[in-house]
């Protein structure tokens, strides 16, 4: 991203922040002033200084996600001002910092919004419909045991790189957070993709390609309308095109699939 | 659920039914665009291109296409209904800011000016096909004998207030064909950077031709370049 001019001099903010005691309350947003927050602290940062100064008052804590902090763990979210990871291209929420920001700004912080990321407290949601994605089938099937021959599988480095870049994705949910849709095709399909521009994602992609959309759309997540805000939003720069792989997929899936039989484990 | 019904029920599915009925329908707003044009070769062209539509197949044609396009439409309009509600219903809670980086307007309306085009094509047919709007010229015949459509054309759209419904219409035809036109191949999953830029382009470059021919040959009415015959 591009740096700002930076100077030494403290921030005075005005902060919005959502906060909602738990899944049932209703929650709103809460103004908070802060002053004299350096340009050199994170954003995460700058709300654990809000917290230090809650907790000091005898207030609760903002609660958000954070784990890694270098951009790569895909636990941070957070809407800044209505933009996934505040907007600034290729950079996750942990990785933006106050330079970006100008003294007596107004700053709105909230959640992912989707009805298939329920909040669980403030700031922090439950993602746990991407795992059931996941879990639906972003895996390979293969014998335990000896591993076989390095160079057994061939990988051109062109197919290597594609998939590669789709398994950048951190499961952060930018994508969701900001489709007008509330749709997580980009997820499912850099999860898809990943496999798929490999020859070991091969034997099961029609199959994994039916259960992971399946389960998809059991979570309540919205329909693409192709607006590719998710590109736009996505810290690790997965584009479209993943997209337009997996609709290919389901076609051919939904249309040629078949069942195992019970005759098929074996000839003779 | 047959294995069909759960194809065309999911996310993709519906998507690729919207794309299918979307690119048969701007298909035939093609063909119609053409037919229309021949108003320019006069009453007697474009008689004989009506009536030759009429009758083909001794008029069974007629019925099938518009027994398809009736369906064509129905489903379109359904699954585009249906899906606009699954995506208001998927994020229950708005966001207090919301900022779009990408999302263009004609993207953004598409239900509303579907909406706008499917009331527009009720009262074109109520108008051309059914007679309800002007019936005092929708039986006349020409010299020939045939249904006189080239004088129904030109009594149409030289009324001020079926001119401009029609104009309004058209206004919003154009950018639902544009982002459609570009979208369906991205829905379908015809994508590639080879030919992104000609779907990007053609698909805006084909809705603007096709709105560009069908307001030519009204505005030519009201400008008085396509006159009754005689006048």
């Amino acid at each position: 991203m591009s740096e700002p001019e930076s100077n030494d001099k403290p921030l005075n903010l005005t902060i919005y922040v959502w906060r909602q005691k738990d899944a049932k309350d209703a929650g709103g947003l809460v103004k908070y002033d802060l002053k004299g927050v350096s340009q050199h602290a994170s954003f995460l940062e700058m709300l654990d200084i809000l917290n230090e100064q809650l907790v000091g008052k005898g207030e609760e804590p903002v609660a958000f996600d954070h784990d890694c902090r270098e951009g790569i763990c895909g636990m941070c979210s957070l809407m800044i001002n209505g933009r996934p990871h505040g907007g600034f291209p290729a950079t996750t929420t942990c990785q933006v910092h106050m330079r970006h920001f100008k003294d007596g700004e107004t700053i709105y912080i909230e959640p992912w919004r989707a009805g298939a990321f329920p909040v669980v407290r403030d700031l922090v949601v439950d993602r746990a419909a991407f795992d059931k994605i996941t879990q639906a089938g972003g895996y390979i099937t293969a014998n335990c045991g000896s591993a076989q021959d390095a160079n057994a599988i061939l990988v051109p480095k062109d197919d290597a790189d594609r998939a590669m870049s789709a398994a950048a994705c951190i499961g952060c949910g930018a994508c969701v957070a900001a489709c007008p849709n509330s749709s997580a095709m980009l997820y499912t399909a850099a999860k898809l993709a990943h496999m798929h521009n490999l020859p070991q994602g091969q034997p099961e992609r029609m199959k994994r390609t039916l259960a992971m959309v399946d389960a998809m759309d059991a979570a309540g997540f919205g329909n693409c309308t192709n607006h590719y805000e998710c590109e736009a939003a996505c810290p690790k720069e997965i584009t479209r095109e993943v997209i337009a792989m997996m609709n290919r997929d389901y076609a051919k899936a939904a249309l040629s699939y078949r069942e195992p039989t019970a005759k098929s484990d074996g000839a003779g | 659920m047959s294995w069909f019904v759960t194809y065309v029920r999911s996310s993709i599915g519906a998507k690729h039914v919207m794309a299918v009925t979307g690119l048969l329908l701007a298909l035939f707003a093609v063909a119609h665009m053409i037919g229309h044009l021949v108003m320019f070769g006069g009453r007697d062209a474009y008689n004989d291109y009506a009536h030759m539509l009429q009758n083909l197949g001794h008029g069974g044609v007629k019925w099938i296409v518009r027994g398809g396009l009736l369906a064509l439409v129905a489903v379109h309009i359904g699954a585009g209904i249906r899906l606009t509600s699954l995506n208001k219903a998927a994020r229950p809670v708005p966001y207090a800011v919301f900022r779009t980086v990408r999302t263009r307007p004609w993207a953004k309306t598409m239900v509303w000016t579907g909406l706008a085009v499917l009331a527009f094509i009720v009262y074109h047919l109520l108008h051309f096909t059914a007679g309800q709007i002007q019936p005092e010229y929708f039986h006349q015949l020409d010299p020939k004998g045939r249904y006189d459509a080239y004088v129904m054309f030109v009594r149409g759209f030289q009324n001020p207030a079926i001119l401009a419904s029609y104009l309004v219409a058209m206004v919003c035809l154009l950018p639902h064909l544009s982002h459609g036109l570009k979208s369906l191949f991205q829905s379908l999953g015809l994508q590639h950077p080879k030919y992104d830029g000609l779907i990007n382009k053609g698909g805006a470059g084909l809705a603007v031709i096709l709105f560009l021919g069908y307001i030519t040959p009204p505005l030519c009415v009201a400008l008085g370049v396509i006159k009754l015959p005689g006048a």
